[in-house]
């Protein structure tokens, strides 16, 4: 297994020239994202006031909160699916104004859904290849004709992709359609896609989400390598609080759209503010 | 037993990622393709059985090809790209109508620059009438393609300059010369139409296992999803009907110039498009082999229904025969809604499953 991550670590390399070797929580590195007093409405819902946080360079950042605290709304404008009512999504310090999800790929940023979004009548090897759809450069007449150039760059993809098939253990179904793979497979195949894409920052939403003990504890081994190995920065919302405890570096609590708390696992879990949300205030 | 994968062991990419992975495949493709391209002919020139006249020919083969080429057009956007289309015959009747000006304005201008003249307009217009589907999905799109349709009926029809002013709004096509050989015998327009019909095969085949047709399967499947992976879908949507109506274009141009020789407007009115429509959807969305089974199943069943009762001596009127056939086709579009949605090409792969467990059932 460690043996994968590494040969795939190696080749991705380029990617992340420095960080392979540093330690997961690089705290003294500058913000790769930062957000800055977002504000999203829907009408007369406000789903976030005021919200700023940053994630650093090669750190687990989580988003916790209870239901409805507006934490896939604050993915969702990271990636550029929502447009901030007000405040700004910076990435590597610069404001897009215009951020669409296309352009927040272009800049490095993947992501997996809540509810499994994949491309349904493609086997696992399309789905995982077409995460690597940015980086093929041949024109459209040397993939019509296929041969030489555009052949060996489709073979050198290959390879990169099947380093993450093994690296992800979903060798046996490679070319199954994934509409027939059990939930789980489809989360770790979306992984999969997410990873071909060679992100700076992996957004995750929920990505053990009704999984059993078992498919989470593979799922964190994934993250927790993703992370360690390729330097792959990662934001993740999930509901089971021992996980999140866990996985990460630091910890960013919404409720009702605010930012209740921002901290360590340790600061978070003793603030009294997170203990309210959660289990309701004592009066 | 007769035909299986196990035992076939492929130790690089390259084999893994080949048109015909399996062995089995590859030497049924060959004799198809040796039969078709060398054995048909011969047939022809001994004057041997059904092979012997123009009948099949003219009547058969060439048509056959023909809506297989286009067929493969109208699946690039509907099967690969999921942009449902019903002006498929539009686009062929611009390549036809491209074609017959180019030719007749341009004199010298080679056959194949014709054709791929005649794709290229067509590709314009696909994407002009493309761009709507950026917007609207599913049975909207639908009615924005069939507007084209109806526009371009219209053309063809009013326009005078579009038919050269003939007075009767018929035109005929110019001889099929290709590299100074002249393509005027049947047999000889079959091999014309079945190299393209090859070549078009292929190069789709390679462009939908390539990051082009990734790309349109991910808009067809997940459009969202296929946006955070930095899929534009402008692009890939504009792509596919480029691509879709640039062969529609072309088996166009080579329905009017190597099928019909003279034709008028009507040959590609929305009948046309309800035609290649069917023979996708009964010949498997997003599958270049059901095309082709498509495009024989809707070309030969008028021709079988016409056949029998004449076989069994049964005396039926062409009105019958010809009401025959519309029903035939109702009931056998329902039937495989019903049973087999994805058409021949799924009963053929469930075929070569079954060669494989033969004689076992599983």
């Amino acid at each position: 297994m460690t043996g994968n991550a590494a040969s795939l670590a190696m080749s991705l390399a380029p990617m992340a020239p420095a960080m392979a070797h540093v330690a997961p929580a690089a705290l003294a590195s500058k913000p790769l994202l930062a957000v800055e007093n977002v504000s999203l409405r829907f009408g007369g819902v406000k789903a976030l006031s005021d919200v700023s946080f940053d994630i650093r360079a090669g750190e687990i950042r989580a988003i916790i909160g209870p239901n409805g605290a507006g934490k896939t709304s604050m993915l969702n404008c990271i990636n550029g699916f929502y447009r901030p009512s007000s405040g700004h999504v910076a990435l590597d310090g610069v404001r897009h104004r215009h951020l669409r999800p296309s352009l927040a790929a272009r800049n490095g940023i993947a992501r997996t859904f809540q509810n499994v979004a994949l491309f349904k009548g493609m086997t696992t090897l399309d789905n995982i290849m077409t995460g690597r759809a940015l980086k093929i450069r041949s024109s459209f007449l040397r993939q019509l004709v296929r041969h030489g150039a555009a052949l060996r760059e489709e073979i050198e993809h290959r390879r990169k992709v099947e380093e993450i098939i093994d690296f992800l253990e979903i060798q046996a179904i490679r070319k199954t359609p994934v509409g027939k793979l059990p939930y789980g497979l489809q989360k770790r195949v979306e992984l999969g896609r997410a990873l071909a894409m060679e992100p700076r920052l992996l957004l995750l939403d929920e990505p053990m989400a009704g999984m059993n003990l078992e498919e989470k504890e593979d799922m964190s081994r994934f993250i927790v390598e993703a992370n360690q190995a390729f330097g792959t920065t990662i934001t993740l919302i999930e509901h089971d609080i021992g996980v999140v405890m866990n996985l990460s570096d630091r910890i960013v609590v919404l409720n009702h759209g605010c930012k209740i708390a921002d901290g360590t696992p340790e600061e978070v879990r003793c603030n009294p503010q997170v203990i309210d949300a959660y289990l309701g205030s004592g009066e | 037993m007769f035909y299986r994968e196990a035992g076939h062991f492929r130790d690089n990419y390259q084999a893994d990622m080949a048109l015909f992975p399996i062995r089995e495949d590859r030497i049924g493709v060959s004799l198809l393709l040796f039969a078709a391209f060398v054995a048909v002919p011969l047939l022809h020139l001994a004057r041997i059985g059904p092979f012997s006249g123009d009948y099949l020919f003219n009547a058969i083969l060439i048509p056959v090809l023909i809506l297989s080429v286009a067929a493969i057009g109208l699946n690039v956007l509907v099967g690969y790209c999921g942009q449902i289309s019903l002006g498929a015959g539009a686009f062929m009747g611009i390549g036809a109508y491209a074609a017959y000006n180019i030719a007749v304005r341009v004199p010298g201008m080679p056959l194949i620059g014709t054709f791929l003249l005649a794709g290229g307009v067509a590709a314009v217009a696909g994407v002009l009438f493309g761009i709507p589907s950026l917007r609207i999905k599913g049975l909207y799109l639908a009615v924005a393609t069939l507007a084209a349709q109806f526009f371009f009926d219209w053309c063809f029809l009013r326009l005078g300059w579009v038919t050269n002013y003939t007075p009767s709004g018929s035109v005929s096509a110019p001889a099929l010369v290709v590299f100074g050989w002249e393509a005027d015998k049947p047999v000889e327009r079959y091999l014309l139409v079945l190299t393209i019909a090859a070549a078009v095969a292929w190069g789709i085949a390679n462009l939908v296992r390539g990051n082009i047709g990734r790309q349109w399967m991910a808009t067809r499947d997940m459009d969202i999803a296929a946006e955070i992976i930095g899929i534009r879908p402008v692009e890939a949507k504009l792509t596919a009907f480029a691509v879709s109506s640039f062969i529609l274009g072309l088996a166009g141009a080579l329905w009017a110039f190597a099928n019909l020789r003279s034709w008028e407007p009507y040959a590609f009115s929305i009948d046309r498009s309800f035609q290649l429509l069917f023979i996708v959807i009964i010949g498997g969305l997003g599958s270049i082999v059901g095309c082709f089974l498509g495009a024989a199943f809707i070309w030969l069943l008028p021709l079988v229904v016409e056949a029998v009762p004449r076989w069994l001596s049964i005396p039926i009127s062409a009105d019958a025969a010809a009401n025959l056939t519309l029903a035939a086709f109702g009931v056998l579009i329902l039937l495989t809604l019903i049973y087999e949605p994805h058409g021949l090409a799924r009963v053929w792969s469930i075929t070569k499953h079954k060669l494989r467990r033969w004689p076992f059932p599983y």
